[in-house]
């Protein structure tokens, strides 16, 4: 197994319910399996389906308080597929654009 | 009244032993080239600490305590603005816990004791994913990232 594998990130953000997940998560960090069910309706052993997927995509971290598991957003894999996947691609777009910008200027004086 | 407090768990897998891994955070001359910071104290129970950003004018940022370490395994400490030093609501608290995992570590920072919405609270939550992917990247590669990096200006 590989966690923060790029290709598990994308599968568990290619699904309109562990988005949602995720929002209400970055709403209330550290919710309850219980808590997450009442915001979606759907059964609840659908929830720890997609809430598996997650983990596993390393995109929500679960810590035992006494009795209750409670489940926490982790950024940290986004910010890595932005690194990889965002962050070059907006460089290039912002030169490309800063360069057009200056030919412009350049023309009109 | 007590402001709500709130807290956030970051996970991240590195390629690298636990002893790496605890070093980049304790050791200065590490976490400067993927902090841009520098975690400074002698690392004893109950000993100060200060995040002094790693240039020129070496400004002491944040301030806390060494609340529990246990190298290479676990380093607990209060977290609070250089500014705010001394108050209690202000003072939230960081914990480091490293496990070796699958040939990797795993790194969990727990960052708790924080007033929901909170400056604090704000500048964290953008700031723990940006110095953790530094510090995978610096410890698996070499290369950091530029965490003090803004969207290039056309």
């Amino acid at each position: 197994m590989e966690p923060m594998d790029d290709d598990k990130v994308f599968k568990a953000l290619g699904d309109p319910t562990r988005r949602k997940l995720l929002d209400l998560l970055c709403e209330t960090n550290g919710q309850t399996l219980g808590e997450l069910c009442g915001h979606l309706d759907m059964a609840r052993q659908s929830v720890t389906q997609h809430l598996g997927l997650l983990e596993e995509a390393s995109l929500v971290t679960t810590v035992r308080r006494g009795r209750e598991k409670l489940h926490f957003i982790n950024p940290v894999p986004l910010h890595e597929v932005y690194e990889r996947w965002v962050r070059k691609f907006e460089v290039q777009r912002l030169s490309l654009l800063h360069a057009l910008k200056q030919h412009l200027e350049e023309d009109g004086t | 009244m007590t402001a709500a407090q709130t807290e956030f768990v970051y996970v991240t897998y590195i390629r690298a032993t636990p002893e790496k891994v605890f070093d980049a955070i304790v050791n200065p001359a590490v976490a400067r080239l993927y902090w841009g910071h520098e975690n400074v104290s002698d690392w004893t129970p109950g000993a100060r600490w200060e995040h002094v950003r790693a240039n020129d004018a070496r400004a002491v940022e944040l301030v806390g305590e060494v609340l529990e370490i246990d190298a290479p395994k676990r380093l607990v400490m209060s977290w609070a603005n250089a500014s705010q030093e001394g108050d209690a609501e202000k003072t939230s608290r960081v914990a480091f816990d490293i496990e070796p995992y699958d040939g990797m570590v795993r790194l969990t920072v727990t960052h708790d004791r924080l007033e929901a919405g909170g400056g604090m609270f704000n500048g964290i939550s953008k700031g723990w994913p940006i110095v953790l992917s530094s510090m995978k990247s610096y410890l698996e590669s070499g290369e950091a990232i530029d965490i003090f990096a803004k969207p290039t200006a056309a």
